[in-house]
């Protein structure tokens, strides 16, 4: 399931509650991984004390659920739930949620780490960044996600 | 023959152009790139623009239909990842 949010969420609760309601995972999935993506007060040596999520309705979706099938189409998942915030963000709102439930660990943790970095690269979301000053910048680029 | 598009841009470029959306009309067969020159009246297109047809990722050489959207955007950043 793909969801876009435009106010704060529990990541932790819509996991508990999606795994709940999925009566088809019952007795079947072995593993369960869990990746968040929170906001930082920091980027590029600048302190950020806000941040504006800009996406694309419609296109949006229709990305983020072509990822994840992809996912299931690479891996063997039994279940998925991507949570994307928008709007106006602050440091320690949660940005992200990529939950995948399967069998047996490494496709859950494969699968969720395709997924962040297909997101992350054809997925349309724009971050505007409010520094200190008040001065706005458009984050201009990804950097390696492994440092 | 008439076509009738939208044409909307994002982020970065819809400061650039000041407006989020253009709706465009003309009689001949215009690719991506022809949207792009005639609804910005030919302003130079930012290195490393990304251009989708009805939600769709396209090359710029793509043909649009009447009543399609063409959308003009900078590269995803979902997030900085260190």
């Amino acid at each position: 399931m793909i969801k876009i949010v435009p106010e704060e969420f529990d990541p932790f609760a819509e996991v508990q509650a999606y795994q709940k309601k999925q009566q088809a995972l019952s007795g079947k999935y072995g593993a369960t991984n869990v990746f968040v993506g929170t906001m930082r007060d920091f980027n590029e040596g600048e302190l950020v004390k806000g941040m504006t999520l800009e996406h694309y309705p419609g296109m949006t979706e229709k990305q983020l659920d072509a990822v994840a099938q992809e996912a299931e189409q690479q891996w063997a998942l039994l279940d998925s739930l991507v949570i994307h915030r928008v709007g106006d963000v602050f440091p320690d709102d949660v940005l992200v949620l990529v939950a995948v439930w399967s069998v047996h660990r490494g496709d859950a943790f494969d699968a969720s780490r395709f997924i962040m970095e297909a997101l992350k690269s054809k997925v349309p979301f724009w971050k505007k960044e409010i520094l200190a000053d008040d001065q706005s910048r458009w984050v201009a680029k990804n950097t390696e996600g492994y440092l | 023959m008439t076509v009738s598009i939208k044409v909307r841009y994002f982020a970065s470029l819809n400061e650039l152009l000041g407006r989020s959306e253009d709706m465009l009309e003309f009689d001949q067969a215009l690719s991506v790139a022809d949207v792009w020159v005639k609804a910005t009246e030919s302003k130079v297109m930012p290195d490393n623009t990304l251009a989708a047809l009805n939600m769709e990722y396209v090359a710029l050489d793509c043909v649009v239909s009447d009543g399609d959207e063409v959308a003009f955007f900078p590269p995803v950043t979902g997030g900085q990842y260190d």
